[in-house]
């Protein structure tokens, strides 16, 4: 996009007055029309970090943070729920913070349009921000063309996804509690890629923990639509060949062609089957603003970015963090590898507006993980660092890995992180 | 002053951020944002919470002692960071030790 001229002349100003007002936080606060303005659409993982650290290390610049939930709710843990191992107030968060601590202001509405000529977006409320740089954090929506009996709403209030924390996290809890001992929960996976690789396994052992001491009867079912285990396999099947022998049962290759929601029935390509709770994961895509905003670029799915900045690669000043973006290569979309996307998009921002050099070799790592009874837990690590001649971030050879087992130490890392990470997205 | 010989590859930084910047030494922005990613788990510029210890304020030496041995697998309760020292080099590792050591407890 080419710039205009009132863009440049704007953007050159703020980076003056930035400047001069001091980056390091020495230098009292400037203010007036030429402070530098960053939007961040989306208050998950990924937004909530990206405002937070903008804030953090450029206290110049104004952040406003746009967001229609009152809290933010965690979906990492979120599984714990439905194991009855927790409640969802423990992985609820408020804004309040960012707000009082960071100086973010926060706007409780909805982007409905993103205009990256004029830098402009477009709220519910009928309201109109200015932007000089904005992130779109939309994290993900799903796909339900292929998927005719829940297109209908209603139909979706009967058959969950629960790959969303909050509402339907605990509307599933509710559904599994009253299931009959004897039941079948079963749980369809879209193919890859989508959010968390390894939650729907890990949701599988949380159900399989909650039958194993409730209702022994009952059968956990995976209908995966891929041909494996897709995160953390040896893993997850000793699990499920050791303490959930017998309740667990995965089949891979069982890609969803529809569902009848009266009878609970999911339609498979070769059989038909029939459960008591069925929860549906449908494919996913970018979030919806990220279509409406052109940014979407890969598979009609996904948006593509720089990886040394996360700027999208359609609209210039405009970064995509998250589970919106097309991974590089074997990184998974998860709330850390969002968290870490935040930053990287905030220190390319201030370089941006500040007239620095950007981080040329960024590295960002990525920790999962995954509760595979009330208190034992299992990782998977990753390092992902920018290789020049691919342009993109690739995994490190020789780092990251897997836990040997299921350990309470890692439990206790594990509640450790969520504390770390919460309040490093939102405090 | 410390002594970054990396400070003159950080071409960016101007003459006014130098003198602001806290202990009169040149911010290595790029240092800053490969620590960002430990923050994750470290918390916030190094600070630690519940199981997880705090990074920030603890002698450089240290940490290059301790992170070198992670990256060697010398040390027998890892259970994460063996994985994760593994992803960067011996220069990189002492840099980020650098930024840790110089944010407030």
């Amino acid at each position: 996009m080419p710039m205009t001229r009132r863009g440049f002349v704007k953007l050159v100003g703020s980076a003056i007055a930035v400047g001069a007002a001091g980056l390091s936080g020495c230098a009292g606060s400037a203010s007036g029309p030429s402070r530098a303005k960053v939007v961040v659409i989306g208050g998950g993982f990924g937004g909530a970090t990206a405002a937070k650290y903008v804030r953090l290390w450029a206290p110049d610049i104004e952040v406003t943070l746009v967001e229609p939930n009152l809290n933010f709710v965690s979906c990492p843990f979120s599984n714990r729920v439905l194991g009855g191992n927790l409640k969802i107030e423990q992985l609820t968060v408020g804004y309040d913070k960012l707000q009082s601590v960071r100086g973010v202001k926060l706007l409780r509405d909805r982007a409905l349009g993103v205009d990256p000529r004029a830098r402009q977006v477009k709220l519910a409320s009928g309201q109109s921000l200015e932007y000089d740089r904005l992130v779109v954090a939309p994290g993900v929506d799903f796909i339900y063309d292929q998927l005719p009996g829940l297109k209908d709403p209603a139909s979706r209030e009967r058959v969950l996804h629960s790959w969303k924390a909050g509402p339907e996290t605990l509307a599933l809890r509710r559904q599994l509690e009253s299931m009959r001992d004897g039941g079948v929960y079963a749980l369809c996976v879209p193919r890859s890629p989508y959010r968390c690789p390894p939650g729907p396994y890990e949701r599988a052992c949380q159900v399989a923990f909650y039958f194993k001491n409730h209702k022994p009867r009952s059968k956990v079912l995976i209908l995966d639509a891929n041909e494996d285990v897709q995160s953390k396999k040896g893993l997850f099947m000793a699990a499920w060949n050791g303490p959930y022998k017998g309740l667990v049962e995965y089949r891979p290759n069982s890609e969803l062609l529809d569902v009848d929601v009266r009878t609970m029935t999911a339609k498979l390509q070769f059989e038909d089957v029939k459960a008591d709770v069925l929860n549906v994961v449908p494919p996913n895509r970018a979030g919806d603003i990220a279509r409406q905003a052109g940014l979407v670029t890969a598979n009609d799915r996904w948006c593509e970015v720089n990886w040394q900045t996360m700027e999208s690669v359609a609209a210039r000043g405009v970064h995509v963090v998250g589970d919106a973006t097309l991974s590089a290569p074997m990184m998974p979309k998860s709330g850390h590898m969002a968290n870490q996307h935040g930053k990287l998009a905030a220190d390319a921002i201030i370089a941006a507006l500040t007239g620095r050099a950007i981080n040329d070799e960024p590295i960002i790592s990525n920790t999962c993980y995954s509760w595979i009874s009330d208190r034992e837990v299992v990782h998977v690590a990753s390092i992902h660092a920018y290789d020049p001649a691919q342009k993109t971030l690739v995994p490190v050879k020789g780092a990251g890995g897997l836990s040997p087992g299921p350990t309470v130490k890692e439990g206790e890392f594990a509640m450790g992180w969520a504390s770390s990470i919460f309040a490093d997205a939102l405090a | 002053m410390a002594s970054f010989g990396y400070a003159a590859a950080i071409g960016a930084v101007t003459c006014a951020a130098m003198m602001w910047t806290p202990n009169a030494s040149a911010q290595d922005y790029k240092a800053r944002a490969w620590a960002a990613s430990c923050a994750s788990c470290h918390g916030t510029n190094g600070r630690g919470s519940d199981e997880i210890p705090a990074l920030a304020g603890r002698s450089k030496a240290d940490l290059v002692t301790v992170l070198q041995e992670f990256k060697a697998g010398k040390r027998k309760t890892a259970t994460i960071m063996h994985q994760h020292a593994k992803g960067y080099s011996d220069a990189q590792l002492e840099r980020i030790a650098e930024y840790f050591s110089q944010q407030p407890r």
